[in-house]
């Protein structure tokens, strides 16, 4: 009999403010411990939380974005726990009613879409960081992070494999970015994951989870889950009761652990924080977010299906993320939207071939997308092949000119497109090889393309193909 | 020069008849001599002190002085006060020196005010006697084997002894309000949201509101003025404009409606308590006021929803106190946990111990709907009460506390007994609304009894005109205890 595997993602995204999410001292990553720290961070006695607006801004986006309810109300609650990096021993977050609610996230694998839905998204502020290193057996305390705004966004458990999942979290971190509320930094803990993980057999309840915390790489979650369920499984198999608990994957063993049982989960007593107001949004607020938000990727990839002629699959790909889309966008715009689809061609082919095995992301390529257009356009235009075109994509990438077009001049790689001069080519070509010719005549195929093979290679690859064909056969036939 | 008022000192520094070296130097000499028997401050600072006065001197010779330059005062140790060591009454700050000033410290002092000192308090505000305090009990200056009533001990004590001629208090559940009644004093719990809470510690912060105490209505009015005001960095201080508290201290009573809850006058009321009020309602009646009969019909569940509400938020409050960062931290212990608990432990009294144990139940699992959630629907219904009887008057008033000052002992074995002594002003806090107690009277012993006012929301500039008026007729709050000369 199969297994059904369940997940449910809780991810803590960062959210881009200058600021702290109730104090005014900056959340840039990387400063020397404690100097982003202030009064409040520390936890003085005296002093009070005021709630950031920008932080706000960032959960109506992420809200519309989704498709949710931006809550008319919502509260901040306090959850109560010591912990050395928790200086106010409690950690101000949003309980019973969060400022958003529902909404969800399409995601894609492959030509299949499916709809994961959201329970909420809660405005939430961050711990500090213990360190627990060469400190002569005591631990130190860096409270730069302590205050730093997140966004925690919570999935119903709509998610069937680890494949699912990291694509749906792979969709959340481009989305994310792509509305501009989070760098996306997974190694700075910018954007981590929660994976609830049960399995159980078709049509049963829902199985007791477990929760693997903080996975901050996307191979990590995949890794984490698959051992996970396998794990749970065999205890199942073996007639063991899964327990609920806190489990660690450790990605050099590619083991979870547990951390701590239901047992001794705590009682964090929420209760609404009394030094803050309901936080209280309305219309005109979600209005004027709504007109400073840019174009959504769904949209988009509707619009890009009708001026540009793309698949769904095509524009799916395209808007996978804000920089390929802004990538897109910026080539089409000059190649123009009648080449819209060999933009796509060479964005997913060429170009994503080039990256990935550099390991670069498309902002970060060095053919930019007037470049790239550039190309395009003379493929277009008969300036250049195909095949010369990959010869100029090559040397754009390698920095030997600023333009294609520069590039074709220095080089040479202009297409011959005189008939006169591929006759002449043509000519020499069937009086040096008039082996290839009778074999032709005598009805092998193949000798017609040595010929043509002859000719492009007597022009370095520049002849017109086309033009080559065409006069070779008019020659042989006539 | 010890018994003038607000104004008739900033007069006497106006006309250079002293200056505010002379008037702090008085005052300290003052604390010198009597504040060993009273133990009503609790951290001074001379240096600091009169270099405040010779600052304040200068702006009155430059000719830009305010009403309140070079006035005296002193703030209860629950203000963060730059500089100086803010405790909060308790062990676990004995070593804290604060690196900035709460908003009310602020605003005084750039008023010109010069802080003589810091006042004892009881532990975090938890406490009507004074009792809780680590540094001690403060004596009530009327009769040093009585309590000065509570939390805001220490500065009803310096004021009735005439160590200072103003002070700063907090009152959570009636604690500006009841020490004043039991010293002798005029002073005000302003509507919630008045006074920024930012650099008050906090005990119960949806109660918390800072408050002058004085010697009369015209000097809290001259005060609040200057505390008072919207503050950024407090969400929960109201944006209004700004308020002359003053404006209306000299109109006649003529046409105002008293309020008289009945559950104020029933039983639980000493009978010297009750004669006093009696008296004072008479004199109101004889100014020109009306008094109507109104109801507070739940009334009676604001001491048991005070004791759910307060404890929670303190119980969540004092979490950051644990020893980390600053304050107390036991000597020796094992791991993180046995440090947090020793440290709380040994940082924190029983009083304060046992509040935190309370809120922390009343939030727990399973226990929260009952206790916390179902407080703050009282909560409601007592607000509503009041809003009810203000429709057939202007201001309440009845009894600020049900007896005079006891004696050192008596309730401290008995929480119970002891959280009674709020009875009559804790509902104010659970309305937010403003209260104020005021001297009316002697009771039992010759101790002072006050009377109490409740305003409407926002209605200070009401309470202290019906306050003040009642003090151009008589002369209770100018009495001062004997033997402190």
């Amino acid at each position: 009999m199969s297994w059904e595997i369940v997940i449910g993602l809780e991810t803590h995204a960062q959210l881009q403010t200058k600021s702290k999410i109730f104090s005014g001292s900056s959340i840039a990553f990387g400063a020397e411990p404690n100097v982003q720290a202030n009064a409040v961070d520390i936890a003085l006695p005296g002093v009070l939380p005021v709630l950031n607006r920008e932080a706000v801004v960032c959960a109506i986006k992420f809200g519309l974005a989704v498709g949710a309810t931006i809550a008319p109300r919502s509260i901040f609650a306090r959850k109560n726990y010591f912990y050395p990096d928790l200086p106010k021993g409690y950690q101000i977050s949003q309980f019973e009613i969060p400022v958003v609610q529902g909404g969800g996230l399409a995601i894609r694998q492959g030509e299949q879409e499916k709809f994961v839905h959201l329970t909420r998204a809660h405005l939430e502020e961050d711990a500090g960081k213990s360190l627990h290193e060469d400190f002569h057996g005591k631990s130190g305390i860096d409270l730069n992070r302590a205050g730093t705004p997140l966004l925690e966004i919570v999935t119903e458990p709509d998610m069937r494999s680890s494949a699912e999942a990291v694509a749906y979290a792979r969709a959340l971190h481009a989305l994310v970015q792509w509305i501009g509320i989070c760098d996306g930094n997974m190694q700075e803990g910018s954007f981590r994951c929660d994976a609830n993980v049960s399995v159980r057999r078709p049509g049963e309840p829902l199985g007791t989870r477990r929760e693997i915390k903080n996975l901050n790489s996307f191979r990590f979650m995949q890794q984490a889950i698959d051992f996970e369920v396998q794990w749970q499984i065999n205890e199942i198999v073996e007639g063991r009761a899964i327990r609920q608990a806190t489990v660690l994957f450790d990605p050099d063993t590619g083991e979870t652990r547990a951390m701590r049982s239901k047992e001794d989960a705590h009682d964090y007593r929420y209760f609404p924080d009394p030094d803050l107001l309901p936080l209280e949004i309305g219309a005109g607020w979600i209005a004027e977010v709504k007109s400073g938000l840019p174009e959504l990727p769904q949209a988009m990839q509707a619009r890009f299906q009708v001026e540009y002629g793309l698949s769904a699959y095509d524009a799916a790909i395209l808007t996978a993320s804000r920089a390929m889309a802004d990538y897109y966008v910026a080539a089409v715009t000059v190649a123009g939207a009648a080449n819209g689809k060999a933009v796509a061609n060479w964005i997913m082919g060429e170009l994503a071939a080039r990256l990935n095995k550099n390991d670069m992301d498309v902002a970060a390529s060095p053919i930019s997308a007037a470049q790239l257009a550039g190309l395009i356009q003379r493929i277009a235009d008969n300036t250049i092949s195909n095949n010369i075109a990959k010869k100029v994509f090559e040397a754009l990438w390698n920095g030997e000119g600023r333009s294609a077009d520069e590039i074709i001049e220095l080089q040479g790689l202009k297409q011959i497109t005189d008939s006169g001069a591929i006759e002449k080519i043509i000519d020499e070509v069937l009086t040096a090889n008039q082996k290839s010719v009778e074999e032709f005549r005598a009805g092998k195929e193949k000798a017609f393309n040595a010929l043509v093979g002859q000719a492009m290679k007597a022009t370095k690859g520049k002849a017109n193909p086309q033009q080559v064909n065409d006069l070779l056969k008019k020659k042989l036939g006539g | 020069m010890i018994n003038s008022s607000l104004p008739e000192l900033s007069a006497a520094l106006a006309a250079r008849k002293v200056s505010a070296i002379e008037l702090a130097m008085l005052f300290l000499d003052r604390i010198d001599r009597l504040n060993p028997g009273l133990n009503a401050f609790i951290a001074l600072d001379r240096e600091r002190t009169l270099a405040q006065a010779k600052a304040a001197d200068a702006t009155l010779a430059a000719g830009t002085a305010g009403p309140l330059t070079g006035i005296p005062l002193a703030h209860k140790d629950i203000f963060c006060t730059k500089g100086w060591r803010t405790s909060c009454g308790s062990r676990m700050l004995e070593n804290f020196i604060s690196p900035y000033d709460a908003h009310v410290v602020e605003k005084l002092t750039d008023a010109g005010m010069v802080t003589l000192g810091k006042l004892n308090m009881d532990e975090f505000a938890m406490g009507s006697s004074n009792e809780t305090s680590y540094f001690g009990p403060v004596k009530n200056p009327w009769d040093s084997s009585r309590v000065p009533g509570g939390s805001s001990g220490g500065s009803a004590a310096a004021i009735a002894a005439r160590l200072a001629p103003a002070a700063t208090g907090t009152d959570t559940g009636g604690s500006i309000r009841q020490p004043a009644a039991l010293c002798g004093l005029t002073g005000l719990k302003p509507t919630y949201g008045v006074v920024s809470r930012y650099g008050m510690i906090a005990f119960a912060s949806s109660l918390d509101q800072a408050g002058p105490m004085a010697k009369s209505a015209e000097d809290c009015a001259l005060l609040l003025t200057a505390m008072a005001g919207f503050d950024t960095r407090d969400s929960t201080s109201l944006e209004r404009p700004a308020e002359n508290y003053s404006r209306d201290l000299e109109r006649p009573l003529t046409g105002l409606r008293i309020g008289l809850p009945q559950e104020f006058f029933g039983e639980g009321m000493d009978a010297d308590v009750r004669a006093a009020v009696e008296t004072a309602l008479a004199e109101y009646r004889k100014l020109g006021a009306t008094t109507v009969e109104v109801s507070l019909p739940n009334s009676g569940l604001s001491v048991p929803a005070y004791y759910v509400i307060a404890p929670a938020e303190a119980s969540s409050n004092l979490s950051r106190f644990d020893g980390v960062r600053y304050g107390y931290r036991a000597p020796e212990y094992g791991d993180l946990n046995d440090m947090y608990s020793k440290s709380r432990a040994q940082g924190f009294g029983a009083e304060v111990k046992r509040r935190i144990l309370i809120g922390t139940y009343v939030l727990s699992h399973g226990y929260y709907d009952a206790y916390y959630l179902k407080a703050q629907k009282i909560r409601r219904l007592i607000a509503a009460d009041f809003q009810k009887a203000f429709e057939s008057c202007d201001v309440i008033m009845g009894p600020t506390s049900p007896s005079v000052a006891f004696a050192f002992g008596a309730k401290s074995a008995d929480p119970v007994q002891m959280y009674l002594s709020d009875i009559y002003t804790i509902s104010t806090n659970l309305a937010g609304l403003p209260g104020m107690s005021l001297p009316c009277g002697f009771g039992a012993n010759n101790m002072p009894v006050g009377l109490q006012i409740i305003g409407r929301w926002f209605g200070e500039a009401k309470m202290l005109q019906a306050a003040h008026q009642y003090q151009k007729a008589t002369d209770w709050h100018t009495r001062m205890p004997g033997g402190l000369s």
